[in-house]
């Protein structure tokens, strides 16, 4: 695996050995199971029942991924902070959202908090009721506290990793903690770190289908709806996978163009 | 050139500074002076606190105790606007260049221009083009920082410390990271610049440098200022041994 050389490839494969031939094989798949659907009037049935639950599935990993990188880029200057209340507050958070299951997280979000949340607001003099707060909703909150303390320990190490020289440099000329961060280090780290969001995002995308455990309609709850109803689960598990790959699939070429983008100027 | 003030007075000026890391005492009391339209170059041997003395100078090293005045004001560095106010008027160049890699050339220099004196977009791009010029690098403008030699970066983050119009620049081993031949397009820029009455201070391993272009030469030792002057005498007249046992290594080995 490591050349003479040091190198991770000893030397550059053929173009044949270079295609992306894993690539071809699921194009494959996908040409098969799209000729299945045009033609199958049941196959049909199941792509379009999936089709209703996609929205909700972008819906919530769009929100949630956001929220999660805000979150984190919060913790992450929590935990390289001089001050002491904020990293010790930012550390707790990390440690113990990270180490708790994110459906057990999903639950004592949607079942303790948001109720502890609604009882507060009542106390307060607000008249809403649990019921009120919808379980997407819910959800989504869950995966981005969930996330965030993900994105915290990734954005934390990027930041740390910079040259001590960046900061320093941008401090002697004049410029302000402020500025510093969000003009000369946040940009450098989010390009270092763009490989582990990308993965990051396509994870979060997965955890989506935990939704489903609160009865929210994304593709996964529509497929169990429609398994229950007709024990169809191979056809239905199989076109499940296959929204799931190709979403992933997207997001991950995405974020290769994206690198592949900041390289070209980096080098 | 601002008129002369009657009676001169530094315009940089260290009082006492004393600055020890863990066992170490980096800088031992030490004062310094700087005036204007002067380049004053600070020599001696590594681990001597030339660094650590020029980075109190703009607080990039924080004195455990002592005082840095600019133009007769005492700094307070824990008050942050007086703190990048200090910085915007005191520019540094360091060994390692550290320029930032993810902007163009001319990016970093407007960059700086633009958040500390607040120059409109243009104003501050046409800053960093002439700027650019200044140093030879017209033509580098739109490269990345990274596509360059380390004279032509260096000399970029020269024009990127002269981009917020400082009064004073400290040069902290600007040539010791660069190879022998590139070290002279460097050292050009700067006596260009001493040439135009910049106030310079210059922390130098390059004793021909100091020689030729210091008009002000300090020479330190264990955190100690040991001898101040003009550099003939502190370079080629060397009262003490020390001094002398650094600029002379070979008469002393005679006697």
């Amino acid at each position: 695996m490591i050349g003479p050389d040091g190198a991770l490839a000893s030397e550059r494969p053929s173009l044949l050995a270079r295609a992306p031939w894993w690539l071809l094989a699921l194009a494959l798949v996908a040409v098969l199971i799209g000729w299945r659907v045009a033609t199958d009037a049941l196959w049909r049935d199941i792509a379009a029942r999936l089709l209703d639950g996609l929205g909700l599935t972008l819906l919530v990993t769009a929100i949630a991924f956001p929220l999660a990188l805000g979150i984190g880029l919060f913790s992450a200057l929590g935990l390289v902070s001089g001050n002491l209340f904020f990293r010790q507050f930012s550390t707790l958070y990390v440690q113990v959202v990270r180490g708790l299951p994110v459906l057990v997280q999903i639950f004592i979000v949607a079942f303790v908090l948001v109720p502890l949340g609604v009882e507060t607001a009542n106390f307060l003099g607000f008249r809403i009721a649990a019921q009120d707060v919808p379980m997407v909703v819910r959800v989504i909150a869950a995966l981005a506290f969930a996330y965030g303390a993900f994105e915290a320990e990734t954005l934390r190490g990027g930041l740390t990793s910079l040259p001590r020289g960046q900061a320093e440099a941008a401090r002697a000329l004049g410029l302000s903690r402020r500025q510093t961060l969000r003009h000369i280090l946040l940009p450098q780290t989010f390009r270092r770190v763009l490989p582990t969001l990308g993965n990051d995002l396509i994870c979060l995308l997965k955890d989506s289908a935990l939704v489903s455990v609160l009865g929210v309609r994304d593709i996964t709850q529509e497929a169990r709806l429609y398994q229950s109803a007709t024990f169809r689960y191979t056809e239905s598990l199989v076109l499940l996978a296959f929204f799931y790959l190709a979403l992933t699939l997207l997001v991950a070429l995405g974020v290769r163009a994206l690198e592949n983008r900041y390289r070209r100027h980096a080098a | 050139m601002p008129p002369e003030p009657a009676k001169p007075s530094p315009l940089l000026e260290a009082r006492a500074l004393t600055k020890r890391f863990d066992n170490l005492l980096a800088l031992d009391a030490v004062s310094l002076a700087v005036n204007r339209g002067t380049v004053t170059a600070i020599l001696g041997p590594s681990g001597s606190g030339k660094s650590t003395l020029l980075r109190c100078l703009n607080f990039l090293v924080l004195p455990d105790s002592g005082e840095v005045l600019f133009d007769r004001t005492l700094i307070n560095p824990r008050l942050d606007a007086a703190l990048n106010a200090h910085r915007a008027r005191v520019g540094m160049v360091f060994q390692q260049f550290n320029l930032f890699p993810h902007l163009l050339v001319w990016e970093n220099l407007a960059l700086a221009a633009r958040l500390v004196r607040h120059l409109s977009a243009a104003a501050a791009r046409d800053r960093a083009i002439s700027l650019l010029a200044r140093v030879g690098l017209a033509e580098k403008a739109f490269a990345h920082p990274l596509q360059l030699s380390g004279g032509q970066q260096q000399r970029a983050a020269i024009a990127r410390a002269l981009a917020v119009e400082p009064s004073v620049l400290l040069f902290d081993e600007p040539t010791s990271a660069l190879d022998p031949e590139l070290t002279g397009e460097v050292l050009a820029v700067m006596r260009q610049l001493a040439a135009d009455h910049t106030t310079m201070v210059v922390v130098t391993h390059d004793v021909e440098f100091a020689r030729q272009a210091a008009s002000e030469v300090v020479f330190m030792d264990a955190g100690r200022v040991v001898e101040s002057g003009p550099p003939a005498r502190v370079i080629d007249a060397p009262t003490t041994d020390r001094a002398r046992r650094f600029f002379k290594p070979s008469t002393v080995a005679e006697r």
